[in-house]
């Protein structure tokens, strides 16, 4: 497997991370470098192998519905970039 | 000096020193040393004495607990409220939280005071630390060398004895290997043992925190400070409290020791070999039999661990989009603008590169190829260390491939950087405990680790041998000339 250059741009875009062209060509060096080392994995026969997902086998708690928190809306809306009448302020998305 | 925290606590007791001289010494220490190792991001006097003092009057009250007073340092991945919590980041450069983490809560209900904030791997992604924002950690053994990572600030406070202490996080090596490299004790206990409420999350299926110092009896009497349930970390454990050092004295007689055959083949250099089996001839002469055993698809760990790491981190930082907290790029033009801007300027190239990959394996068309085939793979590394432990109480084996390596020595190949974990992954991938302790030095004068790795929970019978290893030895007492 070897990853192009639309490649990078379209994972970079699925993360959300802008790369320019000039980056895009270190970045599709690399990963192909390290794709190289994940495709080792490809050799193994895994059928009939249950996938892990976790270290422990574990089901989720449940807790009680009730109000457990206080409210701490101005402290940790201190440390956000941009607060008004407590609410988070981002560049308009519906008209 | 060296000076365990075991024995700051009985100075402490016998009222031969306070909580305040002790801070006031290793802060001078870190004012004279820390420019040369840049083991600290953030350091605090003021606040640290506050803590000391109140340390000191709880001490006077007649209400001090085994380890009120002595101090620690925190890796700055745990949240811990008025401080600075970057986690290596210039994401989180501007990030005062507002709240504790768990382990920091622990340490605060013990009355340790916090030393300051300790550097690291950007978002722990890193076994060198010079991913992080604030520039690279050096090596109190070499300055010119790295302390590994992604704890690398912790592990070169401790051996440069900046704190008597540290935490770290370890997701793939990242407390046993700079452990490793820097000629200390750290380790990584089982998989939810030590709550992640407050650590900040990179693969959230291998994340813990355990405690780094200079001895396995200073890392048993944290860990009795960290471990605990915790309801606000979901896959905390509800077990009850344990004592860690319970069997620390326990004699070796009948111990047995499973020896990969895999972590002795050939990439293993000469002088870590030899002190491995020094130490192993050691544990023979205090008494243990060792049993060869297979990690057959240990060998797949590196690979199945970086789709895995990957896709967690890719989902894990997606939160960090420059709108709740943390840096937002000052221009954009729209929202999809500003979250591609914030994320270009406010990661690092090692993250970005690692967002990209967890991005790619869980998107459409490749998931079963890589990340459920990568799943799979870690059943079986799981399934290997169960056979072992049919046949041994505890595994043995190096940390790490080398000793520390050059800065700028393995930035240019992501891959050859990522091989300085082939010995620590498989046990984050197993959900196991694993330490490292000091086990020698190679011709340059750099630390050797040695690596245990325990069966689930079975945290106390690895001290043991660590333990019992270090009465017979003194490698963990050698402290670098600074």
């Amino acid at each position: 497997m070897s990853l192009s250059l639309q490649d990078v741009q379209r994972i970079a875009h699925l993360a959300r991370i802008r790369v320019d062209e000039a980056e895009a060509a270190g970045y599709q060096a690399q990963l192909n470098g390290i794709f190289g080392l994940i495709e080792e994995m490809q050799a193994v026969d895994t059928s009939g192998v249950a996938p892990m997902s976790h270290a422990q086998d574990l089901s989720q708690r449940l807790r009680a519905d009730s109000v457990s928190e206080p409210d701490r809306r101005a402290a940790f809306q201190a440390v956000a970039p941009q607060v008004e009448n407590g609410l988070y302020l981002v560049p308009k998305v519906i008209e | 000096m060296t000076d365990t925290i075991k024995s700051l606590a009985a100075l402490l007791a016998e009222g031969k020193t306070s909580s305040v001289e002790l801070c006031r010494d290793y802060l001078a220490r870190i004012e004279r040393l820390n420019p040369a190792l840049n083991a600290f991001v953030t350091v605090d006097a003021e606040k640290t004495l506050r803590e000391a003092a109140a340390a000191d009057a709880r001490r006077a009250a007649g209400q001090a607990g085994v380890l009120t007073g002595v101090p620690i340092a925190h890796k700055d991945i745990f949240c811990a409220e008025g401080w600075l919590t970057t986690c290596g980041s210039k994401m989180l450069s501007n990030f005062v939280s507002p709240y504790d983490a768990h382990v920091i809560e622990q340490f605060k209900a013990a009355g340790m005071p916090c030393l300051g904030k300790t550097n690291m791997d950007e978002f722990a992604m890193g076994s060198s630390n010079e991913t992080s924002y604030y520039g690279p950690v050096r090596n109190p053994w070499d300055t010119d060398r790295v302390p590994g990572g992604s704890s690398g600030g912790s592990a070169a406070a401790v051996a440069g004895r900046l704190a008597p202490a540290a935490t770290g996080t370890d997701t793939g090596g990242s407390i046993r290997q700079p452990a490793a490299l820097t000629g200390i004790t750290g380790l990584k206990p089982t998989y939810g043992v030590v709550s992640r409420y407050g650590m900040i999350a990179f693969a959230s299926s291998l994340d813990q925190g355990g405690p780094m110092a200079t001895t396995a009896e200073d890392c048993a009497l944290l860990l009795n400070v960290m471990a605990g349930f915790d309801p606000r970390d979901s896959t905390s454990l509800e077990r009850g409290k344990e004592d860690y050092t319970r069997d620390l004295e326990r004699p070796l007689a009948g111990l047995k020791i499973g020896l990969p055959r895999e972590f002795f083949g050939a990439g293993l250099t000469g002088d870590t070999a030899r002190a491995v089996e020094e130490a192993i001839n050691q544990l023979k002469k205090l008494g243990a039999q060792t049993v060869e055993v297979g990690l057959p698809n240990s060998k797949l760990s590196v690979a199945a661990y970086y789709v895995l790491a990957p896709a967690e981190a890719s989902s894990n930082l997606s939160r960090f989009d420059g709108v709740r907290y943390g840096y937002r790029t000052p221009e954009y033009k729209d929202l999809n603008e500003m979250y591609e801007k914030t994320r270009a300027e406010g990661f690092g190239s090692e993250v970005k590169r690692r967002i990209m990959i967890g991005a790619y394996v869980l998107s459409h068309g490749y998931y079963d190829a890589y990340y459920l085939q990568a799943q799979k793979l870690r059943r079986l590394i799981a399934q290997d260390f169960v056979e072992a432990f049919k046949q041994c109480d505890v595994i043995l084996g190096p940390t790490a491939p080398t000793t520390a390596f050059k800065l700028g020595e393995k930035t240019a190949d992501p891959v050859e950087m990522y091989l300085s974990d082939i010995y620590t992954i498989a046990v984050n991938l197993a959900g196991l405990p694993g330490m490292s302790l000091p086990c020698g030095f190679d011709a340059q004068g750099l630390p050797i680790g040695l690596q245990l790795i325990g069966d689930y929970f079975a945290e106390a019978r690895m001290l043991n041998v660590a333990h019992q290893y270090q009465l017979a030895s003194d490698w963990h007492t050698r402290a670098p000339t600074l």
